[in-house]
């Protein structure tokens, strides 16, 4: 019996993973609660809890159902499969046998964050019991309802194929084709398993939700729902009486800050009366309850009044002189310049001159894991919280300040994060649930609805941004302007670095010699804006090479001339004002991506050719190239510290405080540090994001990762390596250069000591067998002072191929090839994933996704009215690694996580126009407004074409 | 505040009858439940005392031949609609509508009758009944009835049944005869609400060449679903041929009253895909009329 629950007197018989229970009714309950919190297999996932995802699927008498709506009496009598009961039985009592589906999904890098897979494994169960020969064709229909926001779709489809073909064949599932990096070492440059996977297909990996604490407190929080106005009162008497309401704290109950945020503190932990509602999400009281829907209850009887205020909705009103103060500071965030070169008489050198202006919408994360926080007070006074958070260190000070404790008193530990990509940086319930636990002195979680997350965390930002781009006659681009609006929403958050990156590169990944651009950061009332994979250079790229484009149409030049052309290379200097003194591979970018679109799209791929046998549908290729930073830069201190630890086991462990998100970073770590110490991968593991147990890695933002604390790890690891070495050479009284490593062992002189016996001598010495060490990236200048501005740039090109239906605007991505240098791949099986990834989330954000705010208030509230790409959008990639080292990253290594997604947008952008001549201005692709052009342009196909 | 205090499977009209009217109310019918339930969840529906879930009927479960119809029990499975034989046969613009309702996990649990309850002006598995020119049948504690499809719609989300006292068996689509055939198609907006913003089914019957006769329906073109019968009128007796397609087109402006609606579509852009859906799958179910069999 589940205490706080109603017992109705019915009782529900269901065999799950082929044991019976009996159980108790309780009214309201859905199979997967049932599943995951009477049962506890909590391998099933929750994500948007409105049948919209597939995060929940599970089998029930052979069929795939979501679980999230899904009356737990309606199994009554039923057989459930869930992801725990995939594996088999091994020889062993404890051993289990992993089925094909969760071999294959590990070995084809399906896995990213984990957070989806159960639900795609339990999807692709369900195909295979009834078809055990799929076609890729029967695997979209099948998984159609899965999502994937790391856009997995295209190792998914792989993964399947193979475990279906394991399945008929009886043989072990074949593992998956992916070059290794051109000079890989030992371990790094190869193929390696990440060391999560395993528990992400079994359903054994903790997310937060999936923790539980005796006598553990449900929170809520109570949101103005009204995005500007005054509290003028909160009445919390009804709301009190609840039975079972532990506590309510609003505003006076703050014990530290007031206010939270990541640069600039003006994020209201809570909203007092008399104090300023900003934005719809903006938390007014904060409830904890003995169970969710007692705290739910307690929430809706909370009685809020206001006095409303007129809104601000986007930025370029937000900048008009008579426009309300959404701050009373203003409206401007920053106004953010750059120059070089006189731009007057750029703009006089050159011979034609173009101008156009662009419009992205905001865009949300749509991480498939909602965000969950749970405090846990300690009984000597400390606090801890489980949280996956992108910002641990940051966490646990901006924790720390509002319960007004010292930071040592918090310790946050990360669970699994269920996908970030920028949106998990900035506090979404760690504080509320660490106020609401200080006070109880009890556990307490914080779950966001999915609702409740699209309505908070911080948005991609909604940008105007006009060009002016001037070019002589041969095609040399002689100046570039441009003048952006961001709209930051109702806080600061990451603004003013995220719009800075979108103005910097502004002109695109070329060399300019006269370069104007401004930037104005707004505040309005629409959700905050702040991180976001791409961070402000996706949507700069999307204007700058529509701009590309248009201006080879003008010159009468090929697309991929004008750019190669111009583009990047060593020796150039940036719009900053930065030479690039190594690792500018865009001219092999472009060179790899240009011949492979002409080897599948003839030699005239940008001209329109229409599909056999269907006029209406017509098909070409676009071009687009981007750049993007690697790491903080801008004259910001960027370190990572890490520590590596031999154990009386032999086994090594890596700590740092870095965040994984999905996007590989402990596979990356445990490669490095293996690298380092001349061991197998699987004698390393990685422990992350504990701010008791690891050093600090800095925010998991920016692309840094692995350059900045994956030389933490390989400085630590070399250290480690040398310790040992110094050590043994004074135990064995042996020159150090008669030293070295081998698998499990050291090689000294003529002596095999292995690991463990290494561990125990020095130990028992007093020698500890571990090293900490900070490292810090290659000092970077402030914007406007010249010099290097970020220590190390990716770069990429991409072409599309689409396909537009002439009779209905419809447009589909029919093939994108991606060519990305990334300086060394250091693990090209995960690398091949965010590649994948970002390509799909480049296509959701030009094709399905738009984050609708009207007036303040948020239209694409739920996962249903928000489209994310699922496995249907997929198309065919191709994919090219290119690797021009970095002096200073690991092993040559620079950011991937962000390059990959920038040059999608207007290549897809780019091809619908050179398809049927419609030129694309606004975010997202509009059908009805491309049907609308082709008419305008004459056109259009009789609609009986095809009688 | 639970969704729902109590939950019942009947297993026979009889005894679901009996709990609708002697259920603490609010007492609901619930097939799959993956519209209803939402509702209440995300609060369109307020919660209701007792669910009554009528997928364990064996009567609403058929999926058969009967005399000159073929029967789709209100419970069947939308997987298995889309899946069956016989639909493809009889009734192909409901299979290719029922193909396209959400994703296998929801078509494994959602139902026709769910789907005609919810009363939606353009539910995929509703439009295709409309052209067949099915007919809903309706029990409920004194009688039962027979009801052609259209009058169970009475606005958007609004069902002529009556809650608490109706319950859906099944509907009966007239089998198909030679020179007859049906065909169905949407088309969706790739943002936001994953609605069709226009989805149509056609039934013809020919011969030769010469269309005798037509049923065309459409959503949304209104509140309800609707049948175009000013051009289904047109094209009986009228040669199949360009001029007679492009005629039809023309009527179209004047035939239906297309909504504006915002992040969706606007009518006039609901008109222009409305003739193209309508050539192309007019010229599938066409082509099916004529096939040998």
């Amino acid at each position: 019996m589940v205490e706080g629950m109603n017992f109705n007197g019915q009782w529900i018989d269901i065999n799950v993973n082929g044991i019976d229970y009996h159980l108790p009714e309780i009214p309201g309950e859905m199979l997967s609660d049932l599943l995951r919190y009477r049962l506890g297999l909590t391998g099933t996932k929750i994500g948007c809890n409105e049948a919209e995802c597939g995060a929940c699927t599970v089998l029930l008498n052979g069929k795939a159902i979501l679980s999230c709506s899904f009356p737990a009496k309606r199994a009554h009598g039923c057989e459930i499969i869930t992801i725990e009961g995939l594996a088999s039985p091994g020889e062993k009592p404890d051993e289990r046998i992993l089925h094909p589906l969760q071999q294959a999904f590990v070995l084809y890098g399906a896995v990213q964050c984990g957070f989806c897979i159960p639900g795609q494994i339990m999807a692709a169960y369900g195909l295979l019991v009834n078809n055990n020969h799929p076609t890729a064709e029967d695997i979209r229909y099948a998984l159609k309802d899965n999502l994937c926001r790391c856009g997995g779709y295209t190792a998914i489809i792989r993964a399947i194929l193979a475990a279906a073909k394991a399945i008929r064949t009886g043989k072990p599932v074949e593992p998956p084709e992916v070059p290794e990096a051109v000079k890989a070492h030992e371990v790094v440059g190869r193929i390696h398993i990440r060391p999560d996977g395993i528990q992400k297909v079994t359903g054994t990996a903790r997310y937060a939700d999936d923790l539980t604490f005796d006598g553990m407190l449900h929170a809520r929080v109570k949101r103005a729902m009204i995005p500007s106005g005054i509290v003028m009162d909160i009445n919390l008497s009804k709301a009190e009486k609840i039975p079972g309401v532990v506590a309510i704290l609003t505003a006076e109950d703050l014990p530290g800050e007031k206010n939270h945020g990541l640069v600039i503190q003006d994020w209201p932990i809570l909203v007092g009366v008399g104090e300023r509602v900003r934005t719809a999400g903006d938390a007014v009281a904060i409830i904890a309850a003995e169970t969710r829907e007692i705290a739910t209850r307690a929430m809706n009887e909370i009685e809020v009044s206001y006095h409303v205020l007129p809104v601000v909705s986007d930025p370029v009103q937000a900048r008009a002189e008579d426009a309300p103060r959404v701050h009373e500071k203003g409206n401007l965030l920053k106004h953010i310049k750059v120059r070089k070169g006189d731009i007057n008489e750029g703009f006089l050198k050159a011979d034609i001159i173009l101008e156009d202006t662009f419009y992205t919408p905001m865009y949300e994360h749509a991480f498939i894991e909602p965000e969950c926080s749970v405090a846990k007070p300690l009984p000597d006074g400390r606090m801890e919280i489980y949280v996956g958070s992108q910002i641990p260190y940051s966490d646990r000070s901006q924790v720390a300040r509002a319960l007004g404790v010292p930071d040592e008193q918090v310790r946050v530990i990360g669970m699994t994060i269920g996908g970030g990509f920028g949106g998990k940086e900035d506090i979404a319930g760690q504080i509320h649930a660490a106020l609401l636990a200080q006070r109880t002195r009890r556990p307490v979680k914080l779950l966001f609805d999915r609702h409740e997350s699209m309505l908070v965390h911080p948005k991609r930002h909604a940008t105007q941004i006009k060009v002016k781009v001037g070019v002589r006659r041969d095609g040399t681009l002689m100046a570039m302007q441009t003048e952006l609006y961001g709209d930051t929403g109702a806080y600061a958050s990451l603004g003013e670095k995220v719009m800075t990156r979108a103005t910097t590169h502004s002109s695109g990944p070329y060399e300019v010699p006269s370069v104007r651009a401004d930037c104005y950061a707004m505040y309005t009332n629409n959700p905050p804006a702040g991180a976001f994979r791409g961070f402000g250079v996706l949507q700069s790229a999307f204007a700058v090479e529509s701009m590309m484009d248009r201006l080879a149409e003008a010159l009468g030049m090929d697309p991929v001339e004008l750019r190669r052309k111009n583009a990047l290379r060593v020796g150039s200097v940036t719009s900053t004002g930065q030479v690039l003194k190594d690792s500018a591979g865009l001219q092999e970018c472009i060179d790899k991506v240009e011949a492979e679109m002409r080897r599948i799209g003839g030699s005239d791929p940008f001209s329109p050719k229409m599909v056999d046998g269907a006029p209406h549908l017509v098909r070409s290729w676009g071009f687009a190239t981007a750049y993007k930073n690697t790491g903080l830069g801008g004259g910001a201190p960027d370190k990572a510290g890490a520590q590596v630890e031999l154990y009386p086991d032999g086994t090594f462990e890596v700590r740092t405080a870095s965040a994984e998100l999905g996007q590989g970073l402990p596979a990356v770590l445990q490669m490095i540090a293996s690298q380092e110490l001349m061991q197998s991968p699987q004698r390393v593991r990685v422990l992350l994001s504990d701010t008791d147990l690891t050093p600090d890695g800095g925010p998991t933002t920016a692309s840094r990762q692995t350059y900045v604390t994956g030389n933490a790890v390989r400085y630590a690891a070399h250290a480690l390596g040398e310790l040992i070495i110094g050590f043994l050479s004074e135990h064995y009284d042996i020159s150090p250069e008669r030293i070295r490593f081998e698998e499990g062992l050291a090689v000294v002189g003529d002596e095999r000591v292995t690991l463990e016996k290494i561990a125990d001598l020095m130990i028992r010495e007093g020698r500890s067998p571990v090293t900490t060490y900070t490292y810090y990236a290659p000092e970077t200048r402030p914007l406007g002072e010249d010099g290097d501005m970020h220590f190390a740039y990716s770069f990429a090109a991409q072409a599309v191929e689409v396909e537009v239906n002439r009779l209905t605007g419809e447009v589909r991505v029919i093939r994108v090839i991606t060519a990305n240098d990334v300086g060394f791949a250091v693990n090209p099986l995960g690398l091949q994933g965010q590649i994948e990834g970002g390509v799909m989330m480049g296509i959701g954000h030009a094709l399905t996704e738009a984050f609708w705010v009207e007036e303040g208030k948020v239209v694409t509230d739920r996962f249903s009215k928000y489209r994310i790409p699922s496995i249907i959008h997929t198309p065919e990639i191709h994919s090219f690694v290119v690797e021009h080292p970095t002096s200073e990253g690991p092993y040559g290594a620079k950011g991937v996580g962000e390059i990959v997604i920038i040059p999608t947008v207007p290549a897809i952008t780019n091809a619908i126009y050179h398809a049927v001549g419609v030129r694309v201005n606004r975010l997202p692709v509009d059908q009805e407004w491309i049907l609308h052009e082709i008419k305008k342009s004459g056109v259009v196909p009789d609609k009986t074409i095809f009688l | 505040m639970s969704l729902w205090k109590e939950y019942y499977f009947p297993s026979t009209l009889k005894q679901a009858l009996q709990l609708l009217s002697e259920s603490p109310q609010p007492a609901r019918i619930i097939a799959g439940g993956t519209d209803l339930l939402l509702d209440i969840q995300q609060g369109r529906q307020a919660p209701v005392h007792t669910l009554i879930d009528v997928t364990r009927i064996q009567e609403l479960n058929r999926l058969e031949v009967d005399g000159d119809y073929l029967f789709v029990g209100a419970a069947v499975p939308i997987h298995c609609i889309a899946d069956s034989p016989l639909v493809k046969f009889h009734a192909r613009a409901l299979a290719e509508g029922c193909s396209m309702i959400g994703g296998p996990q929801v078509r494994n649990v959602a139902t026709l009758g769910g789907n005609v309850a919810h009363a939606l002006p353009a539910a995929d598995g509703t439009i295709g009944l409309v052209a067949l020119d099915a007919l809903a049948e309706i029990i409920d504690a004194e009688d039962s009835r027979l009801v052609p499809i259209l009058d169970l719609f009475q606005g958007p989300g609004r069902s002529s049944l009556m809650l608490g006292k109706d319950i859906l068996v099944g509907f009966r689509i007239p089998l198909r005869h030679f020179g007859q055939a049906s065909s169905f198609q949407r088309i969706m907006r790739p943002q936001g609400v994953a609605l069709p913003i226009l989805n149509m089914a056609v039934w013809i019957e020919r011969e030769g060449t010469t269309i005798t006769q037509t049923r065309i329906a459409v959503g949304p073109s209104g509140p309800k679903p609707q049948r175009a019968s000013t051009i289904e009128t047109f094209l009986a007796g009228k040669p199949w041929n360009r001029e007679t397609i492009s005629e039809a087109i023309q009527l179209m402006r004047q035939t239906f009253s297309f909504r504006t609606s915002p992040y969706r579509a606007t009518a006039e852009y609901r008109l222009q895909v409305c003739k193209q859906l309508f050539v192309e799958v007019f010229s599938v179910a066409w082509e099916r009329a004529g096939e040998e069999w």
